[in-house]
């Protein structure tokens, strides 16, 4: 519980200080105040249309990627499976950017999330298709790089075909992501597929701990199997198709996350599931307080610094596992 | 009263028939030790009567009958795969087994406490209790597993080849366990190959051979010279002494 | 059978050598490889003299003059087709890849670089050059003049300006030297940009604009097709702020080459500005 304390105090300061992250010069008491007194003024509009639906879109995104990474992990047993790099955020940005360039969006805005959703669940199925009943690394590794390979190279042939001369441009948001300039209109569309998700994704932590035995104890312990890998699915898609319909794909977030947390929850696998979708909402909001800081006017992407982070412990997450995979 | 009965309990997998019209009833208070060669069907036996091999058998269990929910409160199983996937500490380990009986959304109660308590004291796993179950040896991994079926305190304890791999000492314990366990009302179904330790510990043998049921009694009844010679192979030396029956396998019959 | 006739123009070439000296006849088979240079040739060429232009001279959203390059065949600008053209003078821009200039250059083809316009200064001297390099200089003078009256009419600033934000898809803008800056500066808007440094291309964030608070707001054009780079021109802020005027998206087409038809953006930003003085 003080795990949990903590983790609640740390989003909540870095909530505020993206609230308080960007061009302005506006003091905090302003900032704040203009926040919550709706007056029309330049630093009013800043706050209330343009920081807080951005601040709010990171700890959506941020609490949705790692909840999905660390119910991956537990389902498959295994600390690499992370929505990004198993390729499911690249099936659901090709989801969003086929829903944007036919148009479809246009009639129905709804179709941007539920075709990232579904090209996700595709993803989902065809990695556990892949994988088997325990995934092992390399299965896992090999798929992820076949399915993001594909997902990709159909986002970067849909946009290259567009009419628009800056949809080429898109594909840097798609495989990266980002978070400038989003507004509420993302979190409306985006809110009730992630609540969905977290829902179905929590209600796993029972299974998933008993999943720690083995599939065959976990069932003798009452572990009603199809219906986890299909609560898993859903949960999985809903959360990474609506965070990629709106932010594009942000990597590692699930695998980073889980990974720092795992020690802290006695790497029980359902503690870890509220305890990854917290701290992956404080690392969402604090990567893009950085993106900010760091490089104010050139708007870099998110996916850039999660992979600065992500790759390296990706890389001696392998090396770690490096017997298994022998 | 029965804890599990079998009826006609045929298994095809693949085109392989594995299990061929079993019938068998276990009882409180008897420790059963389910005994026979490589691929004799001991693993299939115990995953049908558990309802893990839904779709593949014909005939009924009374175990595969109940709700998942039930079942997991009428029966224990520790497979022979000895899986723990993340480095979690022995007491964590242990009272996953408590994971049928808490209410949904609860942590542990004091009896589920106390449940742990008695399962890690059972298994001698106090000094232990606190370390990282992914670090320790093979045998101390089993035991802990032991442990953590002996939690899940149900009328009957399923345990495919649980002292495999186990030292001399802990053998005996676990066997100990077992039959102690059997004495104070409960029933144990234990797969294994070490017919000495069977014969020793065991109220009642069951032997598989093909896919079927070869011989079910005491062990002296199973334990037979034309049983140890049909269904293994070999001969055997077997006397009833004062300090037990005592029984060791001597020589590959060709 | 293409390639034979490419083999065979590069067997004349080679055989012709190198000349001793620059032809003085204006050349006849001219080939424009960028949108500038399209137009800037269109005007000025003589009957027959241009034989092809880039592909976006045909586009009515990118060309002021597509109805005059309708005729005219187009190249996709890759030096392998523009060298089957056979010509003999290649119009390119400053950011026409460098690699097919150099490839045409090898090839013996002359290739005259035209640099974009950054002020409406900018374009008597393009019109010139143009004139000179197509052997058509009266035309060009012609053209200079016309459209050095035709400015000059414009011309009718007032003192207090109105402040105004170009904003275009990707959040990006144009500061006061810039052809952009400089048509809306020549409407008689002040620009917002250089209130914050900005004086060249560049990205002007959402926050930013918001906090400038313009009084106009003038947003790229709607492209065909969709982009997630033109969300940012949808945002609900740009909407918020009451005293704000969004309006008319500027026409790529008048705005992006150093032609005289900047002046049409230049007659319809004026008249935006008029009707802004008019609400305030």
């Amino acid at each position: 519980m003080r795990l949990a304390g903590g983790l609640i105090v740390l989003v909540a300061g870095l909530f505020i200080l993206s609230l308080l992250s960007g061009y302005s010069s506006a003091g905090a008491f302003d900032s704040l105040t203009a926040l919550v007194r709706d007056d029309a003024s330049p630093l009013s509009v800043v706050m209330r249309e343009i920081r807080l639906p951005r601040a709010l879109l990171a700890v959506m995104i941020g609490a949705s990627l790692g909840l999905s990474g660390a119910a991956m992990q537990g389902y498959l047993r295994n600390p690499l499976a992370e929505p990004g790099l198993i390729g499911i955020s690249g099936a659901a940005g090709l989801g969003a950017v086929l829903a944007i360039q036919s148009g479809l969006v246009l009639i129905f805005p709804l179709a941007l999330p539920l075709a990232a959703l579904g090209m996700a669940v595709l993803a989902v199925l065809l990695i556990l298709a892949l994988a088997g009943r325990r995934g092992t690394s390399i299965t896992l590794i090999l798929a992820g790089i076949a399915i993001s390979a594909l997902a990709g190279a159909l986002t970067s042939l849909v946009l290259n075909l567009s009419p628009n001369p800056f949809a080429a441009a898109d594909i840097i948001f798609w495989m990266m992501g980002s978070l400038a300039d989003r507004s509420f209109a993302h979190v409306w569309l985006a809110l009730p597929f992630m609540v969905l998700g977290w829902g179905m994704l929590i209600s796993l932590g029972r299974g998933l701990d008993a999943l720690t035995l083995g599939e065959d104890a976990a069932e003798a312990m009452g572990l009603r199997l199809s219906r986890l890998r299909l609560m898993l699915i859903l949960g999985v898609a809903a959360c990474v198709g609506a965070a990629t319909a709106v932010a594009g794909a942000i990597g590692f977030v699930g695998l980073v996350v889980p990974h720092l947390l795992r020690g802290m929850v006695g790497a029980r696998a359902s503690a870890l599931l509220w305890a990854s979708a917290l701290g992956g909402a404080a690392m969402v909001l604090a990567a893009d307080i950085a993106v900010r800081e760091l490089l104010p006017a050139r708007d870099l992407k998110l996916g850039v610094l999660m992979a600065l982070v992500g790759a390296p412990l990706f890389l001696h997450l392998i090396y770690r596992t490096r017997k298994e995979m022998a | 009263m029965s804890l599990l009965t079998l009826r006609d309990l045929d298994v095809t997998l693949g085109n392989r028939r594995v299990l061929n019209g079993i019938s068998l009833t276990v009882r409180p208070g008897e420790c059963i030790g389910l005994i026979g060669p490589n691929g004799a069907g001991k693993t299939t036996l115990m995953r049908a009567a558990l309802g893990l091999l839904a779709g593949t058998c014909t005939g009924s269990s009374t175990l595969a009958a109940l709700s998942p929910a039930r079942r997991a409160r009428a029966a224990a199983w520790m497979p022979q795969a000895r899986e723990i996937a993340w480095p979690v500490t022995v007491e964590t380990l242990v009272a996953l087994g408590r994971i049928p009986h808490l209410p949904r959304g609860t942590t542990l109660r004091p009896q589920d406490q106390s449940a742990v308590d008695d399962a890690i004291a059972r298994m001698g796993l106090d000094p232990l209790r606190n370390r990282i179950a992914t670090r320790l040896s093979g045998g101390e991994q089993a035991r802990v597993l032991i442990a953590r079926t002996l939690a899940q305190e149900t009328p009957l304890l399923l345990a495919d080849e649980p002292i495999a791999g186990l030292d001399p000492a802990h053998q005996i314990a676990t066997m100990q366990v077992f039959a102690g366990l059997a004495r104070s009302g409960h029933a144990v179904l234990v797969s294994l190959h070490d017919l000495g330790l069977a014969a020793r510990h065991c109220t009642r043998l069951l032997m598989l051979h093909d896919g079927k049921l070869v011989a079910d009694g005491p062990p002296g009844d199973v334990l037979t010279p034309q049983n140890m010679a049909q269904v293994f192979g070999i001969s055997a030396f077997y006397r009833d002494t004062d300090a037990g029956p005592v029984f060791q396998p001597m020589e590959v019959l060709k | 059978m293409l390639v034979l006739t490419g083999m065979a123009v590069a067997a004349v070439v080679a055989a012709a050598g190198p000349a001793p000296v620059p032809p003085v006849l204006p050349p006849v088979r001219v080939v424009s490889i960028n949108l500038c240079t399209d137009q800037l040739a269109l005007g000025l060429a003589a009957p027959g003299q241009l034989i092809s232009v880039s592909r976006l001279a045909h586009d009515p959203d990118s060309s002021a003059m597509a109805d005059a390059a309708r005729h005219l065949p187009t190249n996709g600008s890759g030096a392998e087709e523009v060298y089957l053209l056979a010509p003999d003078l290649v119009l390119a821009g400053t950011y026409t890849s460098p690699d097919t200039v150099q490839m045409l250059r090898n090839l013996g083809i002359p290739v005259e670089i035209f640099a974009p316009a950054q002020s409406l200064q900018d374009i008597p001297a393009l019109l010139a050059r143009m004139g000179a390099v197509l052997g058509r200089e009266p035309a060009a003078l012609a053209q200079i003049s016309a459209f050095r009256a035709a400015l000059a009419q414009l011309d009718d600033a007032p003192a207090n300006r109105p402040r105004a934000a170009l904003y275009y898809v990707n959040s990006y803008t144009s500061g006061d030297r810039t052809l952009a800056g400089d048509i809306l500066s020549t409407a008689g808007f002040a620009n917002v940009a250089t209130e914050i440094g900005l004086h060249r291309g560049a990205t002007l964030a959402l926050e930013q604009l918001v906090m400038l608070q313009p009084d106009v707001i003038i947003t790229g054009r709607d492209y065909p097709g969709q982009a997630r780079a033109e969300d940012n021109l949808n945002h609900p802020a740009l909407r918020a702020l009451p005293g704000t005027r969004l309006a008319g998206t500027l026409t790529d087409r008048d705005w992006i080459c150093g032609t005289p038809k900047v002046l049409n953006a230049v007659r319809i930003m004026r008249a935006l500005r008029l009707s802004v003085e008019v609400t305030q």
